[in-house]
């Protein structure tokens, strides 16, 4: 699954693991993610983060 | 007071000489909130100020233009130190606000923008003044979401907000007006208070304007660079790589001064030719100078006793402050003295690790008062960190940005 990483602070979303700090179960694609979703590292939202392999 | 920068570009801005805390940071020489207005046919104005100075604003246009013929109003950024005199300055002028939708969106949340009139632009856009025009790059993050610059085509003046910025009061605008050590040390500082964490997202901005000719850096605070852009420039790639520098800090705070004498000790140990060593009492230096300091140091010692087991309230506060900051790539070491149980030393560890800092070794840690066996121990540690110290600046081992 596509990864993404956040463009202010390097951290990078995998869908493998989801996001247990803001209840975002494994193997939620990227774009599944709410849109109040932040970055968990920084704060900024899903529009500051780019694809990456 | 109007100060012009070109004959169709002028500082409009506020000088605040008594502000001594920013939320937090300890601005010790004051600040500026820096506006400028740029006429062509039509007449923009770059940012406002802080609410309580719209009427310096208002005023210091008014010594050029009738604040009626301002057609256009740049936000770059929301933060209430440049949005202040916002709606103040659009109900004077009848303005139409240029922004970005971020910023739009930070806005809303300030104030009432009911009835404002706004024009969105992004990277790339042009806003055509007639004879100047002003053309648009988004900054995220430099210093928040909504961040954007703002660069006059003509002029080749980079309205660089709060990226480039210092807290300065001063009566000259020009960084050949001030002294420029001093006008550094503020860079410098405001770098490592207010940005550091976002070193990635300042270096893509620096790619950014790398590519704009550039005359004049006029950021939202302090003097404006015209005469040293290649310094500041230059200093901007250093803080963003974190280029280390031989120097090792020992930041302790102490009850009955046993974690002092450690303190004391390490530095008597991490002493020798070509590395700086600077000894700090959290609660006399402030949190301000201290992160400055982290910025560029590649080494350093934090030392508390334990107080109700655990660390002291004012170490604790800086490095809760410091996390946020994440100065990267340094190494350290926690230190101190308990009388029956070593919490605080615990605690500084643990929190070295949560900052990623390199930790050279286990907490050093004494009874009482240091004997004379924990004080070899702190010497010995004093020579690692200088070790390390030296070894980072001649490697000049730089971050990914
Ligand atoms: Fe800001
Ligand atoms: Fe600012
Ligand atoms: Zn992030």
């Amino acid at each position: 699954m596509q990864k993404w990483e956040c463009t202010a602070c390097a951290y990078v979303y995998d869908p493998e693991e989801g996001d247990p700090t803001q209840d975002i179960e494994a193997g939620t694609a990227f774009e599944d993610l709410p849109d109040d979703w932040v970055c968990p590292d920084c704060g900024v939202g899903k529009d500051l983060f780019e694809p990456v392999d | 007071m109007y100060v012009e920068l070109t004959k169709e570009t002028g500082w409009v801005g506020a000088i605040d000489w008594n502000v001594r805390d920013f939320h937090g940071y300890e601005t010790r020489r004051g600040s500026t909130y820096n506006a400028y207005l740029v006429q062509g046919e039509k007449s923009a104005l770059i940012d406002t100020v802080k609410s309580r100075f719209a009427d310096t604003l208002l005023a210091n246009v008014g010594e050029v233009s009738d604040p009626d013929d301002i057609d256009y109003v740049v936000a770059n950024h929301g933060e209430p130190d440049h949005s202040g005199a916002l709606p103040e300055v659009l109900e004077a002028t009848g303005a139409t606000l240029i922004t970005n939708e971020k910023a739009l969106g930070t806005l809303e949340g300030y104030y009432d923008t009911s009835g404002w009139q706004v024009e969105f632009v992004g990277t790339g856009d042009t806003l055509d003044l007639g004879g100047s025009s002003l053309s648009f790059v988004q900054t995220p993050m430099v210093h928040w979401p909504d961040s954007m610059v703002t660069y006059c085509l003509e002029t080749k003046i980079l309205f660089s907000n709060d990226a480039f910025g210092q807290h300065l009061a001063s009566s000259g605008r020009f960084d050949d007006e001030t002294e420029l050590p001093v006008v550094m040390d503020e860079a410098k500082t405001y770098y490592a208070n207010i940005v550091m964490l976002y070193g990635r997202t300042i270096a893509k901005a620096l790619e950014a304007v790398g590519d704009l000719e550039i005359e004049m850096i006029a950021p939202s605070h302090g003097i404006i660079w015209r005469s040293e852009i290649p310094t500041i420039l230059g200093a901007y790639e250093d803080w963003v790589r974190c280029r280390p520098v031989a120097k090792v800090l020992v930041i302790y705070e102490s009850m009955w001064r046993s974690t002092e004498l450690m303190a004391r000790e390490i530095v008597e140990g991490a002493m020798r030719d070509g590395v700086e060593v600077r000894l700090f009492d959290v609660t006399r230096a402030g949190r301000t100078a201290l992160a400055t300091e982290m910025l560029d140091a590649a080494a350093v010692a934090f030392g508390s006793p334990t107080l109700n087991m655990t660390m002291m309230p004012e170490i604790a506060g800086l490095l809760t402050y410091l996390k946020g900051l994440a100065p990267k790539h340094k190494a350290g070491l926690a230190f101190g003295s308990c009388g029956w149980a070593p919490a605080g030393q615990r605690e500084l560890q643990e929190r070295l690790e949560e900052m990623e800092i390199e930790v050279l070794r286990e907490p050093l840690s004494a009874q009482w008062r240091p004997d004379n066996e924990v004080l070899g121990q702190c010497r010995e540690a004093g020579r690692l960190l200088a070790d390390y110290a030296e070894n980072a600046a001649a490697e000049g081992h730089l971050c990914e940005p």
